[in-house]
């Protein structure tokens, strides 16, 4: 898309469709102006993407690479760019940049594992994307499980794609749970942390998680009490960014910059920076 | 007269602390060289022997940390205070951003602070040491041996135009108690009134576009003390750390001086701590020579709980076309 | 080397601005300079220290990236940057001339920010020999030479020339130019200047402050050491030392609207100020003790760190100088280096 040369002037998309998720969050698949796919992408990475006199925002790109049509990016509504982004109506033009950012190690340290996906609320986004292109390239992992939470069944983020596709697909397990009881919700009740400690996995996997702070904690804990290292747990961190390619030094923490050696980061590599994220 | 020197001070602070009267209290620390004074705030006497300084170098004004630091616990807190350091001190009990009873004040005896940029102006870098002896500043120098200077020279601008040497609020002082004084303070601001406007302009211009938006100015003023300032709001649309063109250079600096109008007292911490030398005072001091011409001599910090002119309606106030004629004079 | 006498100062500067812009220190007030395009009859300041660093000619404090235009649901980019010409930067101090290494290393590694780049590509940096160091000075701790500065051409001034020696081919093609109002010269005086600092330069007082314990991988030595609370007890919050820095470079990027359109533009940040890190979702340095501790340790050990141990400081003293409450950078070394200021 955009020369490398250029990293800060972005390119021109448009927002091509946009998917109501949850009451708070919205699902924008964007193409550049001519119907193309805006640049290739690993799982994890990021994109900034504005509106000019609004603002710029660093995003995790929620579509998986293995998708050659088009890219999406599911936004929570919390800031100003968010906001602006909600209210837009599909045919809007928005500028993008990137992608950035380490992504998961899909290609290396994923391969041939178990794999554990832990996610909270809009937590799921970015593990959207490491699980469709482990779902796309199937043969490479083994099994897979998705543990994953929200306040509410109104909140849980690709109800749709959960229900339809995750649900459907006999090799991958799914585990569902919101906060508290609800009307015409059957499935499991409680913190996903609980639920982890409860469903009792098997130390051998390679876990991905993403989520609120106080979620990641507490299941950091559970997964450890299950006799997981930090060398099997994969996180992505959200710091305030600026310029997305490790210059603007807004989220250095320790030596790294989360938007160009993060933001997945092993535990064991967070938990050599200093706690400032 | 005793001479009011550091030790007095410490000896005074260490009463203090041992009959519990207070558990901490702000000082100034001594630096590497003679001039680099940091305030700070000591525990024990212990601490002050080894840091603490009173000296020609003691300018900063200590009156703005107490807002955060009386918050922080039930114990009080000491604090020296220079004449017109309880102005702001002051002020600010007259607009509740502390509490009185959360500070112990002991009032310390000031013939003005000395400026080291007017050293460096007079003798270049390079300076080993500053003494002063009488009314006079030996300062060693790296190249050219020892040098002298009449200290009435090298003065701080604002201690230049003193405008008072008497304290306006103190638990205890330490030494006589001066005079407020007649001062020149508003000669600078005539000069700049009898240019033309064009004039006053490119002047302000020049100024102001050497500003880089440090806010220190800000951060320094003991008139600043909103919790959040609308310059760091994001929310607010004219929050810039850098100006995005000429006026957004200028605003800020006339923001500021119309918020703190009929608040600022005058105590010259602004230009003191401006890395680029702006002369930021003047702006302020234009408001309140207005004030003073428009509403009667008023002196904000000189009374707990006056009202200022601007903030208090009488049926003598002048009229707002008055106003105008008169600030084009 | 080349000479050039000083009663010839302006005419090899009317020279070089005769084909580039130049830029050179100029008084301002009472002993402040800083730089300043050169016009004819300007006179060239011998202050130490300009009060912001030459980084403003390279990385300005604010510099407009971009435009848009917007009509409807459509958005257009402008990128209106003009063709770039060569410029002379004279005059500038040994420690400042070493900043621009720090900022390359930032600016220039990929994706290179080509907003910086082109300025270095185009700028030519005529360092100056530090003839009087002051008291605040203390680049030897950083392995800086003021009495060889690094530059494309060096210069000695003495009483009466200034001496050019040319370090780069820039340098080479510049000095190339200026062979009118410049004599061929055995550099001999500019030797015994260079002695004369070097004399200098051990018996200023912070002569001895070394780095040695800070450095690459040294996060957990200091990053909990209590003294940050008495260190950044005083501290205003205010930019003061990151704008004067001459190797700050942390920036925001926003946008301003026009009247036809709107202008994205960056401006220098400071990680001291409160709404740095500050999220919709939180606020990761939530006191100013965090915020301190993260410029100092980002100069002394993170960007160590990431560069092969080069430190993000080249003590050229501006902070000392102007911090409102003079806190700097070698109070914190020595505090944290456990030697007692007395």
């Amino acid at each position: 898309m955009n020369n490398i040369n250029e990293a800060l002037i972005p390119a021109v998309c448009e927002i091509v469709a946009i998917r109501q998720d949850t009451p708070d969050v919205k699902t924008f698949r964007v193409l550049t102006p001519d119907g193309k796919k805006p640049f290739i992408h690993k799982p994890g990475q990021c994109a900034m993407l504005s509106m000019p006199g609004v603002g710029e925002a660093l995003f995790s790109i929620t579509s998986s690479p293995t998708n050659k049509e088009y890219i999406e990016f599911s936004i929570k509504k919390c800031g100003c760019v968010t906001e602006w982004l909600h209210a837009a109506e599909v045919g809007q033009q928005i500028t993008v940049r990137g992608p950035y950012g380490n992504g998961f190690p899909v290609e290396t340290e994923f391969k041939g594992k178990d794999m554990l996906f832990i996610a909270g609320g809009i937590g799921l986004a970015p593990v959207r994307s490491v699980i469709n292109y482990v779902r796309d390239n199937r043969a490479n992992y083994g099994k897979v499980d998705i543990v994953y939470g929200s306040r509410s069944k109104d909140d849980l983020v690709f109800f749709e794609e959960i229900i339809n596709e995750w649900k459907n697909d006999p090799t991958v397990n799914v585990h569902l749970t919101i906060d508290r009881e609800q009307e015409g919700w059957d499935g499991h009740v409680g913190f996903v942390p609980s639920y982890v400690k409860e469903l009792g996995f098997d130390s051998n996997k390679t876990a991905v998680l993403c989520g609120p702070p106080i979620m990641i904690k507490f299941t950091l804990q559970g997964l450890a009490e299950l006799g997981f290292s930090n060398e099997q747990v994969f996180t992505t961190l959200e710091l305030r960014m600026k310029c997305g390619i490790g210059k603007c030094g807004r989220c250095n923490v320790g030596s790294k910059y989360v938007c160009k050696d993060g933001p997945v980061f092993r535990m064991d590599q967070l938990e050599e920076l200093p706690d400032e994220y | 007269m005793q001479k009011i020197n550091r030790e007095v001070l410490i000896n005074k602070a260490n009463e203090l602390l041992s009959n519990g009267t207070i558990n901490r209290v702000f000082g100034w620390e001594k630096g590497d060289f003679s001039y680099d004074v940091t305030p700070t705030i000591y525990f024990t006497a212990d601490q002050m022997n080894k840091k603490f300084i009173f000296d020609d170098f003691c300018g900063a004004n200590f009156s703005k940390y107490l807002v955060a630091e009386t918050k922080k616990d039930q114990n009080k807190v000491g604090v020296f205070l220079k004449p017109c350091d309880t102005y702001s001190f002051n002020q600010l009990l007259t607009e509740h951003r502390f509490d009185k009873e959360k500070v112990y004040a002991i009032g310390v005896p000031c013939d003005g602070m000395v400026d080291e940029k007017k050293i460096k102006a007079f003798f270049g870098e390079g300076i080993s040491s500053i003494t002063s002896e009488g009314d006079e500043i030996i300062v060693d120098t790296l190249y050219d041996g020892v040098k002298k200077v009449k200290k009435a020279d090298v003065l701080q601008e604002r201690c230049q135009n003193c405008k008072s040497k008497k304290h306006v609020y103190y638990d205890e002082l330490i030494g006589e108690d001066g005079e407020v004084l007649d001062s020149n303070r508003f000669d600078e601001v005539e000069k700049l009134e009898k240019m033309t406007a064009d004039e006053r302009f490119a002047f302000w211009q020049n100024e102001l576009s050497k500003c880089i938006r440090c806010n220190a100015c800000r951060d320094v003023c003991p008139a600043c003390t909103c919790e959040k300032c609308v310059f760091n709001n994001p929310n607010s649309g004219v929050e810039n750390k850098s100006p995005a063109n000429e006026f957004e250079e200028k605003m800020f600096h006339i923001i500021r001086a119309f918020h703190v109008a009929g608040r600022c007292t005058d105590c010259g911490e602004c230009s003191r701590v401006c890395p680029q030398g702006i002369p930021l005072h003047l702006l302020n001091r234009k408001f309140i020579k207005d004030i003073n011409s428009f509403y009667g001599n008023y002196q904000a910090g000189e009374q707990e709980g006056s009202r200022a002119p601007l903030t208090n309606y009488t049926k003598e106030d002048l009229e707002p076309s008055e106003a105008v004629n008169k600030g084009d004079n | 080397m080349r000479k050039c006498l000083l009663q010839n100062q302006n005419k090899l500067f009317d020279q070089i601005s005769s084909f580039a812009s130049l830029y050179i220190p100029v008084e301002t007030t009472g002993g402040n300079a800083s730089f300043k395009k050169y016009e004819q009859g300007m006179v060239m300041s011998d202050v130490l220290k300009t009060d912001r660093s030459p980084k403003d000619l390279f990385f300005p404090q604010t510099e407009n990236l971009m435009e848009f235009k917007t009509s409807g649901k459509n958005i257009e980019v402008i990128d209106n940057r003009k063709e770039s010409e060569d410029f002379v930067v004279f005059g500038v101090r040994g420690c400042d001339v070493k900043s621009f290494e720090v900022l390359d290393r930032v600016f220039l590694v990929e994706p290179v920010d080509t907003y910086y780049a082109t300025r270095r590509e185009h700028g030519i940096i005529v360092s100056m020999a530090c003839g009087r160091p002051a008291e605040t000075c203390f680049c030897q701790t950083f392995g800086i030479d003021a009495s060889a500065p690094e530059g494309d051409i060096v210069c000695y001034k003495t009483e009466d020339a200034l001496y050019l020696d040319a370090k780069t081919e820039k340098g080479k093609n510049l000095l190339s130019k200026l062979a009118d109002v410049t004599e061929e010269s055995d550099g001999k005086e500019a030797l015994k200047q260079k002695e004369q600092i070097k004399t200098v330069l051990a018996k200023l007082p912070l002569a001895n402050l070394k780095a040695d314990s800070f450095g690459k991988d040294k996060t957990k030595e200091f990053f909990d050491a209590p003294e940050w609370q008495i260190l950044s007890k005083s501290c205003l919050g205010c930019g003061t030392c990151t704008f004067v820095c001459p190797t700050c470079q942390c920036y925001d990027i926003k946008d301003f609207k026009t009247k036809d359109g709107v202008q994205r533009f960056r401006c220098w940040d400071s990680c001291m100020y409160s709404e740095f890190t500050k999220m919709s979702a939180g606020q990761p340095r939530l006191t100013q003790l965090e915020r301190f501790r993260q410029r100092f340790m980002h100069k002394l050990v993170y960007y160590p760190t990431n560069n092969d141990g080069l430190f993000s400081c080249v003590g050229c003293g501006r902070c000392i100088s102007k911090c409102p409450i003079s806190m700097n950078i070698v109070k914190v070394m020595k505090a944290l280096g456990g030697i007692d200021n007395e």
